[in-house]
């Protein structure tokens, strides 16, 4: 007689999503991998967010970061090399309901998915795109990557590599409808964390360069920033990331910075010799292709049977035409102009 | 009567049939070829008449002629471009031979179809007579030479001062010289000007009043100059009409198949000739909620289309024979995912970039084989253009419940012709019903193959305990990566048995002549027509041929081994390359056959020949006619 039904009682203890349920499969990732400080903070970003799992979409392409969806507690799609972008923006464009994150590596990003990176900056869907760049093809064994500094050398340029590297920071910021750009390093947990859950937040396609350890082919490579953290550059702003007091005290080169100020950030994400952490630039007022493709009409069989009739109507030949047999003319299609 | 009919005297039919009753023959079908440099309407002339036939209730089959640049020099061999209409009492269901009426603009334009053989011996050429008093002597030369050179062939030419005339109704006769074009042929073929005047009506209706009345004088003023002029009148019987019918191209039916399928997604990248499927949906497809996304290249639009697919909305991606292979790599994750897609492929000539505005059956193996690894897919071709808009629905029905790739190969031929074909009646069965969406049970896995049928149930994102990882990985039936011996042979296995589940669902296809006999033509795809048709003649002459036309290439349906194996000798004919006998060099050991023969022989094991060529050309039915009396000589 008395109390609640008991299906009516709030269910505050399962709604609660905790960090295990975002937890996939068990890394594989050689240890020291800088790809799992990245995971960490994702799995720790979808907690915080409350994220449900059935609606979240890690969508990757091939490379060890591309494996990053199938250690996540979510829906993953473990793509093609360099398709990660237009196949999470397939998943986007019918189902606004869905989350959705996009992990690629340099290789993935800036070299055979180039063109999608190009355009999925310019169509500015909602979902936040991770580029782990280690600076070399890890999961083929060592090939140099648009990202590898000029005169490493690696099993396809044993004498040094001859280009100079490829900046992806400026490269986004260069392309029309960029929304947000950010960088971090992995091994500074506590500013990761805060660029990517800004770049979550962000309404529109969330850019974030994530400099990585690769232990293993390339394993000095972040030596010099590791020992003067000096080199790394904060971007501090009023709507930036804040850091810990801890971290605080270790990153102390800070540079004033507007991240609503498009051509200072080109100017910052080309700074030489320092490597500008934080948000460069955010704009939450560009237009998503998502939202301007969004349909305008449901998708009902009654809609389907009127936009058809009318495509027939219009292609219609309708009895009563005229022959040279039989039939005037008097009925002739009065309805094709319809 | 009609809005459009005014009483002016202009607009008043003229007895035609009391004045040159005497000089009217009475024919069943012809084929009229109008042709012009680009640019000058040869193609909105030849849909009009195309279109007034139609209504009149004759059949009506139209190929585009479409040089392959957009602003081709004028007066250039090349540049030739217009429609040709294959017109008849009966039903049509294919291009037909040669023609035998041409009205052309410049007798340029007539060169290379004369050369190409698309015109019959003796055939009357109507052509505009301006350029013999060109004040460039060059073009008055080549005028006469050319029309020398038609007459010495036997071909009865017809010159009219088409300008000339047109001006005497309209300032600028460039624009509108086409539809004087369309009065001379509606005298000509009897045509009833009341249609005529609503298609034009219809047509510039956008453009007001003004140049319809334009237009309207322009036809009448065409067709009293061949009533007076010409001696060319015939009559064909035009039954009138009498269930609704719809007339459209290929493109066109395809891009109503994908809104009665109910896809809501086409993710395309624009290629020649499959582009304009996408241009007509792209029309029509927002008012129901659909979206057509032009990617920044092939690759991009089919990998849109399989991320739509994987959250739940089925997607097509429409595109030709290069766009296809460069969507290969996606076709393989498609498959090994499991992953519906539909796949159109508006086949072209190849290889490379090769005829990009002229038909090839040549991508039928490359739809099969072309994946690396195992990628058991479903193939379908469309025969027809009504085919084209059902084959869509079936199609989607079929990615979705076996959760797989399907192919539909159709052609430059079906996607440029136009045909009538009775009016669909919509059903909501069309669209495929929702997918469950209900929290997945405890303990399901993502690929639960059914141990005899490969099939599983799909789930999608959002459903409730159903988190996994899609990987085109070998994986196991949890979806979990995996590289052990048994995995990959599993997983190919059960991909394999769901195409042998689908095989069980096929009815065999009917023969069109005698359950067996001397000679069995085997087809696929836009030929269907044109085969039937020289089977029809050639029977009727009493050789002992039949034919069998496939709509799923793969699987094929059980049966077929059966029939080929009723028939003294069997043979396909198909629009690909193969290699002839007729050259030195080539014996049984080396020969290359054309793409269904290979797959016929590999299957049947019976000796299978094949008549192909890439012409670039719709198949003729008088040339497959030939070919049969000589096999069977």
């Amino acid at each position: 007689m008395f109390g609640l039904k008991s299906e009516c009682v709030l269910k505050v203890d399962e709604e609660f999503h905790d960090l295990e349920e975002y937890q996939g499969r068990v890394a594989r990732w050689c240890p020291g991998c800088g790809d799992n400080g990245i995971l960490a903070a994702t799995q720790r970003l979808c907690r915080d967010e409350q994220l449900p799992p059935e609606k979240t979409v890690f969508v990757s392409g091939i490379g060890c970061a591309a494996r990053f969806p199938h250690y996540m507690g979510t829906y993953g799609f473990h793509g093609l090399h360099g398709r990660a972008l237009p196949t999470a923006q397939g998943v986007k464009i019918r189902r606004p309901d869905l989350k959705v994150f996009v992990n690629m590596g340099d290789g993935d990003c800036c070299s055979i998915g180039t063109a999608h990176w190009i355009h999925a900056v310019r169509m500015n869907m909602n979902m936040v795109a991770m580029l782990h760049d280690n600076n070399i093809y890890g999961l083929t064994k060592n090939q140099v990557s648009p990202t590898t500094p000029k005169g490493m050398t690696t099993a396809t340029t044993p004498h040094g590599s001859v280009l100079r590297e490829m900046n992806p920071l400026t490269a986004t910021l260069g392309i029309t409808n960029v929304s947000f750009v950010a960088q971090a390093v992995e091994w500074v947990p506590d500013l990761l964390y805060q660029v990517i859950r800004a770049a979550y937040q962000h309404k529109g396609f969330a850019f974030v360069r994530i400099l990585q350890r690769c232990p293993h082919f390339m394993p000095t490579l972040f030596d010099s920033l590791l020992s003067n953290p000096d080199d790394i550059m904060v971007l501090d702003s009023d709507d930036g990331v804040k850091l810990s007091e801890a971290t605080a005290k270790v990153y102390k080169t800070r540079e004033p910075h507007d991240t609503a100020d498009l051509n200072l950030a080109r100017e910052v994400a080309g700074t030489e010799g320092k490597v500008p952490v934080g948000i460069l630039y955010r704009n939450a007022s560009v237009p998503c292709y998502d939202e301007l493709r969004k349909p305008a009409r449901l998708h009902t069989p009654e809609q389907a049977r009127t936009v058809l009739d009318r495509a027939f109507d219009r292609f219609g030949i309708f009895p009563g035409a005229s022959g040279t047999r039989h039939g005037t003319g008097d009925e002739t299609d009065r309805r094709t102009d319809a | 009567m009609s809005s459009s009919k005014s009483t002016e005297a202009r607009h008043q039919s003229p007895d035609v049939v009391s004045m040159h009753g005497a000089r009217t023959q009475r024919i069943s079908e012809h084929i009229v070829e109008i042709i012009s440099d680009s640019g000058e309407g040869a193609q909105t002339a030849g849909q009009m008449f195309a279109t007034v036939s139609a209504k009149m209730g004759n059949g009506v089959w139209t190929v585009e002629i479409i040089p392959a640049e957009i602003e081709p020099p004028a007066r250039s061999i090349e540049g030739a471009s217009g429609n040709r209409i294959r017109l008849c009492s009966g039903a049509v269901t294919n291009a037909g031979d040669a023609a035998d009426v041409i009205i052309a603009l410049n007798e340029q334009v007539l060169i290379g179809r004369e050369a190409a053989g698309e015109f019959k011996q003796g055939a009357h050429i109507l052509l505009e007579n301006k350029w013999a008093q060109n004040k460039i002597s060059n073009i008055v030369t080549a005028y006469n030479d050319a029309v020398g050179n038609f007459k010495a062939k036997g071909y009865r030419v017809h010159e009219i001062p088409m300008e000339e005339e047109c001006r005497k109704f309209v300032d600028n006769p460039l624009r509108g010289k086409n539809i004087f074009v369309v009065g001379i042929l509606s005298y000509i073929y009897s045509r009833d000007l009341d249609i005529a005047r609503q298609e034009i009506a219809k047509k510039f209706k956008k453009k007001g009043e003004a140049i319809i009345e334009s237009n309207l004088s322009l036809l009448d003023a065409g067709y009293h100059w061949a009533q007076h002029n010409l001696d060319l009148h015939f009559e064909i019987d035009s039954p009138g009409v009498t269930e609704p019918q719809v007339v459209m191209n290929g493109n066109a039916a395809l891009a109503l198949g994908t809104v009665a399928s109910g896809m809501e997604v086409c993710a395309m990248y624009p290629i020649t000739p499959a582009t304009s499927a996408s241009h007509f949906l792209s029309e029509i497809f927002e008012e129901v909620g659909g979206v057509v996304h032009q990617a920044e290249d092939e690759i991009a639009a089919c990998a849109f289309a399989i991320g739509a697919s994987y959250a739940g909305k089925c997607a097509v991606t429409i595109t030709s024979g290069p766009g296809m292979a460069l969507k290969t790599e996606l076709m393989g994750l498609s498959v090994m995912g499991e992953i519906p897609l539909v796949l159109v492929d508006v086949q072209r000539g190849g290889p490379s970039t090769g005829l990009p505005t002229k038909v090839e059956q040549g991508d039928l193996l490359a739809a099969m084989f072309g994946v690396p690894g195992d990628a058991p897919k479903i193939i379908m071709a469309p025969a027809t253009i009504e085919d084209c808009f059902y084959s869509i629905i079936t199609a989607r029905k079929i990615a979705e419940t076996f959760r797989t790739l399907v192919v539909v190969l159709t052609d430059a031929n079906l996607a440029t012709g136009q045909q009538a074909f009775p009016r669909p009646a919509f059903k909501e069965e069309w669209l495929a019903p929702p997918v469950d969406q209900s929290p997945v049970p405890a303990g399901a896995n993502p690929y639960d193959w059914d141990a005899a049928t490969g099939l599983s149930v799909r789930r999608l994102p959002g459903q409730a305990n159903g988190m996994f990882t899609l990987t085109g990985l070998a994986h196991t039936r949890q979806g979990t990566v995996a590289y052990g011996p048994g995995v990959n042979q599993e997983g190919c296995r059960h991909r394999s048995l769901k195409l042998a589940a689908f095989q069980k669902t096929l009815k065999t296809p009917e023969v069109f002549g005698d359950p067996e006999g001397d000679l069995l033509i085997v087809g696929w795809g836009s030929t269907r027509g044109a085969i039937e048709e020289a089977v029809m003649r050639t029977r009727a002459d009493g050789l002992d041929v039949s034919s069998l036309h496939l709509k799923f290439l793969q699987p094929m349906a059980s049966g077929i081994r059966e029939i080929l194996h009723r028939y003294k000798r069997v043979m396909t004919v198909e629009i690909n390359y193969s290699d002839s006998l007729d050259d030195e060099i080539i014996d049984d050991d080396n020969r290359r056959y054309a793409n269904l023969a290979w797959l016929l022989r590999a299957r049947y094991l019976v000796d299978i020949d094949c008549w192909s060529n890439v012409h670039g050309q719709p198949m003729k039915p008088g040339a497959i006619e030939s070919m049969i009396r000589s096999r069977l000589q």
